[in-house]
């Protein structure tokens, strides 16, 4: 089935040029001296500099409860920059959600990735760390939202920190990244199909996880969703429900949904990996952060 | 999607792991995303020992199909077993 572009939905206020410089970028195409992020920049003598060197590692961060938890961070070496919390997928703190992270920190962007499963199972491989998780109960939404808040502290500490703070989430990370919008003081948040934002958990979930739809008047920041039209959990009925209580909110939000594509076509491990949606879901994160994370 | 819903069931015998043997304590059986079988989603069964840490699980990622056939087969073994063996004490 064909992708389909067309089919978008939401507000936004009026964009504004983000003052960032991106590899095509038509106008301007190169950052000047001291605007923000990573990439190529015209020094005071007219010289092109590429200056596009960033920093990767596993560092230590103050989670819920004042907790120590792993985490991964990515930034640009220079320039100021926006922050982003990535909320990882449920299958774990992983090789693949780590070069997401990576890709945000080569576009301009600082990443934190927090272990969610740091307390279960330290140490441990990601995929014997999500099954201990999911063994034990899963991630409680108060602890969630605590380890949030300490990977926004991390990033606001970090030396070429503009201020500006977002969240995005994949799969039940979606989920997770709404919960923060709705819970803490940020400028954006993307949601990337995660499930139970609205509709019922099934029987038997260990957790008392909610929908949290009905928190959608606490929404702090601009949400950027996508999602695959093919997807059952969220199905389009749903997101159309949740678009439905933004709007009827007042909130500013910005729905992607791509035909042929179903849950979790960013993941490029996995079978359900759609590229011309996630290329074109790519290119609304830059545009959308690039509106709401520059100073 | 990721499902969330989890069955467990406390279990009695051995697997054998990543660092060899080990006693196995409990079993979780879940439907979700498999890490390395190619499937959008995989009936998922992890037989787990957590007072030896995170590492200590026997892992399975199975087309569903496969799953009902194995557990068919597990009771179909189960079920014409000599009368009285299941009950012995080794």
């Amino acid at each position: 089935m064909a992708w389909d572009p067309g089919r978008r939905a939401g507000w936004q206020p009026e964009p504004s040029w983000s003052g960032r410089a991106r590899y095509g970028d038509a106008d301007p195409p190169f950052a000047r001296p001291g605007e923000q992020g990573a990439g190529p920049t015209i020094d005071e003598t007219g010289s092109v500099q590429v200056s596009d060197a960033m920093t990767a590692k596993t560092t230590t961060i103050t989670g819920h409860g004042g907790d120590a938890i792993e985490a991964y961070l990515a930034h640009p070496e220079e320039g100021s920059y926006g922050g982003v919390v990535v909320i990882h997928h449920m299958p774990g703190y992983d090789d693949a959600t780590k070069e997401i992270a990576r890709k945000f920190a080569a576009h301009g962007y600082a990443a934190v990735m927090p272990n969610l499963y740091s307390r279960e199972a330290p140490g441990a491989s990601p995929d014997d760390a999500a099954a201990t998780a999911r063994a034990q109960g899963g991630v409680p939404d108060e602890r969630l939202v605590g380890d949030v808040a300490g990977a926004i502290e991390a990033l606001r500490a970090l030396p070429g920190a503009n201020g500006k703070v977002a969240t995005i989430g994949y799969c039940s990370g979606g989920r997770q990244s709404f919960l923060a919008a709705v819970s803490l003081d940020l400028d954006a948040a993307v949601d990337c199909y995660g499930a139970f934002v609205v509709g019922t958990p099934p029987e038997g979930f260990p957790l008392a996880v909610t929908p949290l739809v009905d928190r959608v008047g606490d929404l702090s920041c601009p949400l950027l969703g996508l999602f695959g039209a093919e997807d059952q959990f969220p199905s389009p009925e749903q997101v159309a429900e949740l678009e439905a209580a933004l709007k009827a909110a007042g909130k500013p939000y910005e729905f992607h949904t791509y035909e042929g594509a179903g849950h979790a076509f960013f993941a490029v491990d996995r079978p359900s990996y759609r590229p011309e949606a996630a290329v074109d879901g790519w290119n609304r994160i830059w545009e959308f952060f690039g509106r709401h994370l520059s100073a | 999607m990721c499902t969330y819903r989890t069955e467990k069931v406390a279990v009695s015998g051995s697997g054998k792991g990543h660092d060899g043997w080990f006693p196995v304590t409990e079993a979780t059986v879940y439907f979700d995303h498999p890490v390395h079988a190619p499937a959008a989603h995989t009936l998922n069964v992890d037989f787990l020992n957590p007072a030896r840490g995170a590492g200590a699980r026997v892992a399975l990622e199975l087309d569903p199909e496969a799953a009902r056939a194995v557990a068919e087969v597990i009771l179909a073994t189960l079920d014409g077993l000599p009368s009285g063996l299941v009950t012995s004490t080794p």
